[in-house]
């Protein structure tokens, strides 16, 4: 009885080990297994949905839909954007409330995509670019609307 | 046909001729060391790279795969960090013994390397207890590993210094065992003569399952007494940072690292001459034709074919098999590899009595 269990033993110890070195072994002999991206040489390929930083868009006319309401300032965790806000004359002569800088500090920021979600123009988007790395933290500040760029026509 | 044992000779020649007896000795002895500086420092370079390569593919990963073609000098580059890096002596250690420690363990790794045949007629010392030497002078490197430990003055490096030691004395004894079984087989200690008595088949082959059973547990041997994972408990990282070579660093870990790797590269070259015949080629009983072909190949190749292929099962089991408990070790080793190799030894002598080897 004891003779038998202990070959049963040593017996299932022994093929338990090489069912292991199975799966090794056919890893080490097929190379198509390899997970690892070529990173720098071949570009990853990365999900629509994939969070790298917020940026907003502008059109052909340098026009962004950006009002200016500070909701995606209110709603950030952690202070990551900041609004300055400028009153504007329209062309009949109503005053109005527009953006002056967007102001964006990536280092603060989560990717926790609440500002877009806050956003009741669409205004801002998640864009894929991960490569964020600088030389000088200061370029972390960035100011998302470009220079000259107005609010498009038709948006509230 | 250029071969290792006809160079040697020519070499020995010219010596005697040009220098006399005692500075031809000489300068052979001093030639002999630094062929065995050379090639613990290459076979260091090649087994880190291969160990790496290995683990990577077994991991589904690349490797080092950067620095020259398909990373191989990544190992250079990483020497040559070594080299440059200080070596740390900590305060409260015992100086001598903690800067003696890693030459020890690299001395007992040289020291086993005298009697290994690299090929035919190809040797450092064909002394005539050639198995017994290499298994008593072994084990010198518990020493090595003690004095490290101990020396340290740290509680991690004194335990792994004792888990090795327990570990490498009781594995010792199925090595022993192991090793012994061919001794039988073979009738003789001295190396050339087992592998002389390899001409007509290794002895794997002819010694059916008993010299494979034999061979199985003198490869876990090995395997434990290099202290390599699944018996890597001395330098388990998880629980003991690196075991007895914690406060090491710089060129003296790195010799540490070494000695590691070439004892690797001798246990497996000792299971080599043992079970596959050293450097004997691939003979099939009286096919003259194909034995004839299998000859063409030079002897050093056969060997290093061997051991590389015996070093890459061990590195097979790494990377396969999980870390064992401590007490997980001791039982395998005294209730499981120790009466099994001793059962095996009974039924190889038997074997050996009554000629029913090939």
């Amino acid at each position: 009885m004891f003779l038998t269990d202990y070959i049963k033993t040593v017996y299932g110890t022994l093929g338990s080990l090489l069912k292991g070195m199975r799966l090794t072994g056919y890893y080490f002999t097929h190379k198509k297994e390899i997970i690892t991206q070529q990173y720098p040489e071949v570009r990853p390929v990365l999900a629509e949905r994939f969070k790298g930083e917020v940026v907003m868009p502008h059109n052909e006319n340098n026009e962004h839909r950006c009002t200016g309401c500070t909701a995606c300032e209110l709603a950030c965790p952690n202070g990551t954007i900041k609004i300055v806000t400028k009153t504007e004359v329209n062309a009949e002569g109503k005053k109005k409330k527009a953006i002056d800088t967007f102001v964006y500090r990536l280092e603060l920021c989560t990717m926790c995509n609440l500002c877009v979600q806050a956003c009741p123009s669409d205004a801002i988007i998640m864009a894929n670019n991960f490569e964020h790395s600088v030389y000088d933290r200061r370029q972390f500040t960035k100011v998302l609307n470009l220079p000259g760029s107005k609010i498009m026509e038709g948006v509230e | 046909m250029i071969s290792l044992e006809s160079l040697n000779r020519a070499l020995q020649h010219w010596l005697q001729s040009t220098l006399g007896d005692p500075w031809a000795y000489l300068v052979m002895c001093v030639l002999v060391g630094l062929a065995a500086i050379t090639l613990f420092a290459v076979l260091g370079l090649a087994l880190v790279y291969m160990e790496r390569k290995v683990a990577a593919l077994m991991q589904i990963r690349m490797g080092p795969n950067r620095v020259g073609p398909k990373g191989i000098f990544q190992t250079s580059a990483d020497t040559l960090k070594l080299v440059m890096k200080e070596g740390l002596t900590p305060d409260g250690a015992d100086k001598f013994l903690f800067n003696f420690a890693p030459f020890l363990v690299m001395i007992a790794a040289m020291l086993v390397l005298a009697p290994i045949a690299f090929a035919r007629n190809f040797q450092i010392w064909d002394l005539n207890i050639g198995v017994l030497y290499v298994a008593a002078v072994s084990s010198i490197a518990v020493i090595g590993i003690l004095m490290a430990g101990w020396s340290s003055n740290n509680k991690y490096s004194l335990l792994g210094a004792m888990r090795s030691a327990a570990q490498i004395v009781s594995y010792e004894l199925s090595a022993g065992l192991a090793i012994l079984s061919i001794v039988v087989l073979a009738g003789s200690l001295r190396i050339s003569d087992i592998i002389a008595s390899q001409a007509d088949g290794w002895w794997i082959i002819k010694g059916h399952v008993p010299a494979l059973i034999a061979f199985v547990i003198f490869l876990i041997a090995v395997t434990a007494e290099t202290n390599r994972a699944p018996f890597d408990l001395a330098e388990a990282e998880s629980e003991l940072t690196a075991g007895f070579h914690t406060e090491y660093s710089g060129m003296k870990f790195a010799l540490f690292f070494l000695a590691e790797y070439i004892n690797i590269f001798i246990g497996c070259a000792i299971g080599a001459t043992l079970f596959f015949g050293g450097w004997m080629p691939f003979h099939i009983g009286h096919w003259e034709a194909f034995n004839r072909v299998m000859d063409y190949i030079p002897s050093s190749l056969w060997f290093l074919g061997k051991t590389l292929f015996l070093i890459f099962l061990i590195m097979w089991f790494r990377w396969t098999f999980p870390r064992l408990r401590v007490d997980q070790l001791l039982n395998l080793e005294w209730k499981y590899l120790l009466p099994i190799s001793m059962i095996n030894l009974l039924f190889i002598t038997l074997m050996a009595i009554l000629g029913w080897h090939l």
